[in-house]
């Protein structure tokens, strides 16, 4: 079996120290500014904080990725073609991409340069995959979180490149790179300025009886009586009314991915390497997160049952999901 | 002023799982009745519903075609399972008719070939659409959430790419898709169980928040605006600065009136005042929204008052 890689999230210059220190193999960040799928305030890399995160990781063994992978509207491509310069003058050792034009510019200008196709570009079949090895010579595909094990190993057998698999942190229920839903509430679009239920447009409501009502833009998302605890309003783990039922998630209820008790099956399926989501997280949960699945990675290349017990208080809501991966029932 | 211009209505896909007679019937009608230059067919969003309309397809497509229709088949948008390669490959290997490709699992197949980008391709700047024009697109439908920035920015380089460009000017908007079916989760039921539920919502299944606005709808593995995309205030702006085509998303009632309207509007027949009201008039019962190509709310509504 070959040993899979742990790529971990870094939101911060602290956040990548805590994933370095942890035991990543390689960890994953974005630039401040749209041209990444995580736009948040007060996340991301300067270019000297990256050019800094780069010489930290490497003095250490670890690989730094660069998630470039939002989609650049047309007239303000200059900004992402610029993150793709940087990233390939500090020396990171990928460029993760999902815009078609962004690939194209990355493989025309850098043709040495390490390339990955994001989750964002939705590439979910063979021919798919295939096409964007083929035309910008992409050696590894972040799969989409919606197939099983049993179509990654099917897929694993059908493409030149390499496979990375998501196996822990917060899920979107949607196809990536193909969801409009929080722009269609907010105005900001997931896709172009990379953020999904920005804050500025969060809100939450109080009535007399205590009851809390999460609101994102002018949409009601779910409303929590006082004996719960209330969620982030993201619009596809929230709860809604239609003539047939009422309020039941009608997407996915509010869990998170863990794929643990899978992981020898996914290694088994030829994935290269193992994603952690959240660079929104702090820098503990990072390093907790990491440390665990750094264990547990180890404990299953020796044939050893992973103890990941710790990890489920680390979940969203404590509850977890296995998500698409466990079998097409979750469809 | 776009009188007297050859821009081209469009018709796009039904997306929804219609019974097979009111599916044929409908196109019978557009054959017969709705003045749009170009129909695109084929079921877009799962793969479970393409047989159910096999069966009357070819006669769908003579009517349309001996009505002068310009006939394009629209691959599936998600392509994971093993019957959505086989649906995807029948449709972008048939050979002899011109394909709307809606994933890049199509562009494998279509293996540069003369194709039209859908708009669930991603088409959002400039170096794309030169990497697709060297692929052989030759007409591009630009996704729904994009600005008229954009879209203004995108033209200019159409031009220089000798390819032509297609908005959606009426109907709910596209907003998501997923593994998921959503119409057999409410009913209890699985994607591989599903027993074809989503038939049972002719223009989708609406989704209220908790406090009862009208919201989202679900389309089985598809989510679509509750409001309805109108565009008829923006459209010869549009058609003006080289916008080519005009597509109507199809719903259960009032689609060929819809056309008819946009048509006239798009000759000078009819102001956009005018076309305003009469498409409040139509049966389709859904709030207008144009939010997106204002860089907007999507769901939004900005009247010619403020639209300039």
């Amino acid at each position: 079996m070959h040993r899979p890689e742990l790529v971990c999230p870094a939101g911060t210059p602290a956040g990548l120290h805590a994933a370095v220190d942890a035991g990543a193999d390689a960890v994953y960040c974005g630039f401040q500014g749209p041209t990444n799928a995580r736009n948040f305030p007060g996340l991301n890399f300067s270019p000297r904080e990256m050019e800094q995160a780069v010489t930290y990781a490497h003095d250490r063994g670890t690989k730094v990725l660069a998630a470039i992978n939002s989609f650049p509207p047309a007239g303000q491509m200059a900004a992402w073609k610029r993150a793709v310069d940087d990233a390939v003058r500090f020396g990171m050792d990928a460029v993760i991409v999902a815009d078609i034009g962004v690939a194209a510019y990355t493989a025309r200008m850098h043709p040495d340069q390490r390339l990955h196709l994001s989750v964002q570009a939705g590439a979910s079949s063979p021919e798919a995959i295939n096409f964007y090895c083929r035309e910008f010579g992409v050696r590894r595909v972040v799969l989409p979180r919606i197939l099983t094990v049993a179509e990654i190993k099917g897929i694993h057998a059908q493409i030149p490149c390499e496979i990375e698999a998501f196996i822990f942190g917060n899920i979107g229920m949607m196809a990536e790179g193909r969801c409009s839903l929080s722009a269609y509430a907010t105005g900001q679009s997931t896709n172009m300025d990379g953020v999904c239920s920005p804050a500025s447009h969060v809100h939450y409501l109080q009535d007399e009886g205590g009851n809390l009502k999460s609101l994102l833009g002018e949409f009601t998302i779910d409303c929590f009586t006082c004996d719960e605890s209330a969620g982030y309003p993201t619009i596809c783990k929230g709860r809604y009314d239609t003539e047939i039922r009422t309020g039941y998630y009608a997407f996915e209820e509010p869990v998170s991915l863990n794929l643990t008790p899978l992981l020898p099956e996914l290694m088994r399926a030829g994935v290269t390497a193992l994603k952690i989501e959240g660079r929104q997280r702090s820098r503990a949960y990072v390093a907790a997160v990491v440390a665990a699945f750094r264990k547990a990675v180890d404990a299953c290349m020796e044939n050893r049952v992973p103890d990941m017990a710790g990890l489920i208080a680390l979940t969203e809501g404590h509850r977890e999901t296995q998500g698409a991966f466990g079998g097409r029932k979750w469809r | 002023m776009a009188l007297g211009t050859s821009k081209r209505l469009t018709l796009g896909p039904v997306l929804f799982n219609w019974p097979v007679e009111t599916w044929r019937d409908f196109y019978y009608r557009v054959a017969d009745e709705a003045p749009v230059d170009r129909v695109y067919i084929g079921e877009v969003v799962c793969s479970k519903r393409a047989p159910l309309f096999r069966t009357c397809l070819p006669d769908v497509v003579d009517r349309l075609r001996n009505a002068g229709k310009e006939i394009v088949f629209s691959t599936l948008a998600e392509v994971v399972s093993g019957t959505d390669r086989k649906c995807l490959e029948s449709v972008a290997c048939a050979g002899d008719i011109l394909i709307e490709a809606n994933d890049m699992s199509a562009l494998w197949h279509l293996d540069g070939n003369p194709f039209i980008a859908g708009p669930y391709l991603n088409v959002y700047n400039e170096d794309t659409l030169e990497f697709l024009a060297g692929k052989g697109a030759v007409h591009v439908t630009l996704p729904p959430e994009l600005p008229r920035s954009a879209i203004a920015a995108l033209i200019e380089k159409a031009g220089e790419l000798k390819l032509t460009l297609e908005v959606q000017v009426h109907g709910r908007m596209p907003l998501a898709l997923s593994a998921r079916c959503y119409h057999a989760r409410a009913h209890g039921l699985n994607r591989d169980s599903c027993r074809y539920v989503c038939d049972r919502d002719p223009d989708g299944m609406l989704l209220r928040t908790l406090d009862g606005k009208p919201f989202l709808v679900i389309n089985g593995v598809q989510t679509l605006s509750y409001t309805c995309l109108n565009l008829v205030q923006e459209m010869n702006a549009l058609a003006d600065v080289g916008v080519d085509a005009f597509r109507i998303s199809p719903q259960s009632s009032g689609t060929v009136e819809a056309a008819r309207i946009f048509h006239c509007c798009l000759k000078g027949q009819m102001t956009a005042d005018e076309a305003l009201i009469r498409l409040g008039e139509t049966e389709f019962d859904a709030p207008f929204a144009n939010g997106f190509h204002h860089g907007a709310e999507g769901h939004h509504w900005r009247s010619a008052a403020t639209v300039v």
